[in-house]
């Protein structure tokens, strides 16, 4: 694990490259991406045993992460080549014709790091559930880890998943939300409310932790540790996690206009003077 | 005409369970889900011997599709199994972008597909799904004749890598195919060689073919009978052969014309050989409640109704 000093660091440059990989071809999704850098880091920088270097679709013998919100491309881009599951030059590539890196994950174009395609939301969890029973048949002892976005929950097939995890025991699985209160239409609030999702997910059967500070990384890791102790306990795990789109990026922040909008050369800089040069971009 | 006979009559959903039961014996990574259709689906054998390897899901189709994606993750050959209507319109988007998208090697494995499934009415009985399917890029499309040639395809797909969807149906079908045949993805089954027309059927309209030719035969027409179990990808070289010959092609399918066989022939012909074509299918409708036998009347999906396509096309040959 490295020092905390150096994955905040990572966290900016990260950061970095979500707003510049946005901007270069004026499209993509930096809100949601900006406000999960966080968990990102915590997760393939210190949580998650893999194997970049070598990477198997099927993982056996390691952690694996699913990406349900996958309009989050670019922080996922960001931290697979960041650890080093591709080139870091690579991510100019981003949302370009004939690049492995394409508007939402997919496996098409064999990009390391990534499982399965995501972006039309709520199939994640279902992908996740199946990753971590096939982990159980394989009596493989390591952890599926899943990210789905909160409006994403307004997807009846979550909540398919969710009964299933719950009523079959799936306890290798550790489900977080990326709580940002927004979505494309607004407010999740005033677009469908989503009532107490810790409500929720305990009715359904899971373990649910709260993590109110998703963008304070040592929070993040504590929370996703904290989670790793209920593996095993007959409970599939949920880690709602409040998170601010937008995070770090101060004209991105409190709305969800920059939900899939990408700033242009005056705003770019503007976002870049907040995140100081702390290693190389690509 | 040559003269097939058979011993019994017999579902092809039987033959999915069969074979399904036997891949359990075969093959460790074989696993298998249901969407609260085990006893239709015929899995029940397949659960009883391997309960570990089963999943019941629940109503919950999607669910279903993504938990079968995420199995092939770590190595398992997930066979899915429900109704026609539920393997493919109601979750077709999951099909989709978490399996054909991501080419995951999950079987789909369809029953009670199309008007045979009978007295449930139009609600359960799609005559969609091959055009769904089909139109998937990298998608197989099966759909045996009988009891036989269902289980030896559901044993011959477990060793093919990707998406397959297999289809099959409710009622019992002459058995006919022999028991031991090898069944070859993609490769058309010739039945009878003949001059005046090309019949091209699949599925449970492979028999009615078979005793369309036996009438054609006394009215002195000699058909050609090819069985196409694989729609996806189609044997389009022994198509072209048959028809280079025949000079016009009737297509039989227990399905709607737009998006099934025919129309898969009806490409083929217009890229490669234009000639008449006649389609025997369902023609834009939606089905209803009935015993399976009337409504392949009514929907013109019988014998009789091959036979007049076969003089109609016959007439337009230049």
């Amino acid at each position: 694990m490295q020092n905390t000093e150096a994955l905040k660091n990572l966290c900016t440059l990260v950061r970095r490259d979500i707003v510049r990989m946005v901007h270069a071809v004026n499209s993509g999704h930096p809100g949601g991406s900006l406000g999960c850098v966080e968990y990102f880091v915590a997760l393939y920088k210190v949580i998650m045993k893999h194997d970049p270097a070598n990477f198997t679709m099927d993982g056996k013998n390691e952690d694996l992460f699913f990406l349900s919100n996958g309009h989050i491309s670019p922080v996922f881009y960001s931290i697979l080549a960041r650890a080093g599951y591709f080139p870091v030059d690579e991510l100019k590539t981003f949302r370009k014709l004939n690049s492995r890196l394409q508007g939402h994950p997919t496996t098409h174009e064999g990009l390391p790091g990534v499982r399965v395609a995501s972006g039309s939301l709520g199939q994640g969890m279902s992908v996740a559930v199946g990753a971590a029973l096939a982990k159980k048949l394989n009596k493989d002892p390591h952890i599926v880890y899943s990210l789905h976005g909160d409006g994403e929950l307004q997807e009846g097939q979550i909540w398919e998943a969710a009964m299933y995890a719950a009523g079959n025991k799936v306890d290798n699985l550790i489900a977080s939300v990326d709580y940002n209160g927004r979505q494309i239409d607004g407010d999740v609030e005033h677009v469908l409310p989503l009532g107490s999702l810790k409500a929720k997910f305990e009715a359904f059967g899971w373990h649910v932790l709260e993590n109110n500070y998703g963008n304070d990384l040592e929070k993040v890791i504590e929370s996703l540790k904290h989670a790793k102790t209920f593996v095993g306990k007959g409970k599939p795990i949920m880690i709602l996690m409040k998170t601010d789109m937008g995070m770090g990026v101060d004209y991105m922040m409190g709305t969800h206009k920059w939900h899939g909008s990408a700033p242009n050369d005056e705003q770019l800089q503007l976002a870049l003077d907040q995140l100081l040069v702390t290693e190389g971009d690509y | 005409m040559k003269k097939y006979t058979y011993t019994e009559k017999k579902d092809t959903r039987s033959g999915f369970g069969a074979g399904l039961s036997e891949l359990g014996k075969s093959n460790p990574d074989v696993v298998a889900l249901c969407a609260d259709l085990t006893g239709s689906l015929k899995m029940d054998a397949f659960q009883k011997a391997h309960p570990e390897r089963f999943f019941q899901i629940g109503i919950a189709e999607a669910n279903m599709i993504g938990i079968a994606a995420g199995l092939t993750i770590g190595g398992k050959i997930p066979f899915t199994g429900t109704f026609a209507n539920f393997s493919t319109g109601r979750v077709y988007d999951q099909i989709r972008q978490s399996i054909a998208y991501s080419h995951k090697n999950v079987k789909i494995c369809a029953s009670h597909a199309g008007l045979t499934l009978g007295e449930d009415g139009a609600t359960h009985q799609i005559l969609e799904d091959i055009g769904l399917m089909k139109m998937l890029p990298g998608m197989v499309v099966i759909n045996p004749c009988d009891y036989n040639q269902t289980k030896a395809a559901t044993i011959a797909i477990a060793k093919h890598h990707g998406p397959v969807y297999l289809r099959f149906g409710r009622p019992t079908v002459p058995n006919f195919t022999p028991a031991d045949q090898n069944f070859e993805i993609g490769k058309a089954v010739m039945l009878n060689e003949g001059t005046d027309v090309t019949i091209v059927a699949t599925g449970h309209l492979v028999w009615k073919a078979i005793e369309a030719g036996e009438k054609l035969a006394e009215k002195g027409i000699s058909a050609e009978i090819i069985n196409i179990h694989t729609i996806k990808p189609l044997d389009e070289e022994a198509i072209l052969k048959s028809i280079t010959k025949t000079k016009c092609v009737v297509t039989a399918e227990e399905h709607q014309m737009h998006g099934g066989l025919g129309d898969s022939v009806a490409q083929l012909l217009s890229r490669k050989l234009p000639m008449p074509q006649e389609f025997v299918a369902v023609n834009d409708s939606f089905g209803e409640s009935g015993t399976p036998d009337q409504l392949m009347v009514k929907y013109g999906l019988d014998t009789s109704n091959i036979v007049t396509a076969v003089e109609k096309v016959i007439a337009r040959k230049k």
